[in-house]
């Protein structure tokens, strides 16, 4: 999202695209730039070979076998442990939003290029045969589709903020969320680390201006405390969202110069950069407008958040201890209970 | 001095900035942000600049200092409309 600086004037911060959550990626000037798809990745073929990933034939869409699902709930479970004692509410939706969620948080606006939206055929039984014609025949049928009330999630957090405005104003102190979903991006690549369908843990601050900010400073210290746990190398920079088009490059430059968002970089690829793994996401007053948030004073809440992509995270430690995860370091075996 | 090009920008500026003031109201050197300017707003009315004076803002200009006064518009477009003559 984007606001002046300063934070005076009208409604700012309400206008803006809100932030992705977790970038589709941990590059620079990746704002609106069109997906491209080449061939597979040394390490996309490392990971297939070793019978942890499985080719579907979509780019960044695969499957998974028992051995990396194990490390995703290992991971999982490590990341519980270490915020149990936070007194999170536990939410959990499925990995869609109602499409009209979608059109009212403004995802629109900043991210066309990754949204989807679930379509189905709603046709009598003369349009079916038109369908099966086209299918026949290898022309679009798709176009005898039409769109449902279902939009894919494209972060976990999406489906907290309405949820929660329903319950009318927070309490004094706040609220906290734990959030956790398959998230969708239409973004394919020939990237392990670019998925078009991934897993996203988040923790979720809503309430006052000044508790929202320390949730996300203290995360900030808390994140690379759990990377270095797993041994894992990260440096941890000011960040934007990959917003479409040239003007979303202005409201990339906006986002970054005021702090913002923060991403957890790990190096997983040889080339390209480091890849975020976990990103710090300070919304300021934008949702709480957006969705009718209100604090215990009837003021429109902040929130931010803190997301982890797993499937990332099992990249990252893939790539640094070894495909065998039996293999790895002692201790983070411990950690991960493996 | 009456400026043209400060007339276009003004024009465009109550067109497509969605302010919720008076473009007249507002002084070359006020702060547009603080007006109201959106970032939706301030896309509207790059992508309307481009149109009319037939330039393309470049990445660098691509900012919140560009589109922060009518005067910084004006001297971003005197750039822009200046490198045209002389490419």
């Amino acid at each position: 999202m984007t606001a002046p600086v300063d934070g005076l004037g009208p409604p700012v911060g309400a206008e803006a695209p809100p932030p992705s959550g977790l970038s589709p990626d941990g590059r620079e000037g990746s704002a609106g730039t069109a997906p491209t798809v080449g061939p597979a990745s040394d390490f996309l073929r490392d990971l297939t070979e070793a019978g942890l990933l499985l080719e579907t034939g979509v780019p960044g869409l695969y499957g998974r076998s028992a051995r990396f699902e194990a490390l995703i709930e290992r991971i999982d479970e490590f990341v519980s442990r270490r915020t149990a004692e936070d007194g999170a509410e536990r939410l959990r939706f499925p990995p869609a939003l109602p499409r009209r969620e979608l059109e009212r948080s403004g995802y629109l606006e900043g991210f066309p290029h990754l949204a989807g939206t679930v379509h189905a055929f709603t046709g009598d039984e003369r349009a079916h045969r038109a369908l099966l014609a086209d299918l026949e025949a290898g022309r679009d049928w798709t176009t005898r589709q039409r769109p449902t009330d279902v939009a894919l999630l494209p972060a976990a957090c999406y489906p907290v903020y309405p949820t929660l405005a329903a319950r009318g104003p927070l309490p004094e102190r706040g609220a906290l969320v734990d959030v956790a979903s398959w998230c969708f991006r239409h973004e394919p690549s020939r990237e392990p680390t670019r998925l078009q369908f991934f897993r996203m843990r988040e923790q979720v601050r809503i309430g006052e201006p000044e508790a929202v900010r320390a949730f996300r400073d203290d995360w900030l210290e808390r994140g690379r405390r759990l990377i270095d746990e797993l041994a894992l190398p990260c440096t941890i920079t000011t960040a934007h969202d990959p917003f479409f088009g040239r003007g979303g490059r202005m409201m990339a430059a906006s986002q970054k110069e005021q702090g913002l968002k923060f991403e957890l970089l790990v190096p997983i690829l040889d080339g390209g950069g480091p890849t975020a793994c976990l990103s710090f996401n300070w919304h300021r007053d934008r949702f709480g407008r957006t969705f009718g948030l209100r604090t215990a004073r009837g003021e429109p809440a902040h929130s931010a958040c803190v997301g982890i992509g797993l499937e990332r995270l099992a990249l990252a430690l893939l790539r640094h201890h070894g495909l065998e995860p039996e293999r790895w370091p002692r201790a983070v075996r411990a950690l991960l209970g493996s | 001095m009456p400026d043209e090009l400060v007339s276009e920008i003004r024009a465009l500026l109550a067109r497509e900035g969605s302010l919720a003031v008076d473009v007249a109201a507002i002084g070359d050197r006020d702060d547009l942000w603080r007006a109201g300017l959106t970032s939706h707003g301030s896309v509207d009315l790059m992508l309307a600049l481009e149109e009319r004076f037939g330039v393309e803002f470049p990445d660098r200009l691509l900012t919140r200092q560009t589109f922060r006064t009518i005067e910084a518009l004006a001297t971003a477009l005197r750039e822009l409309l200046a490198a045209e003559v002389s490419a």
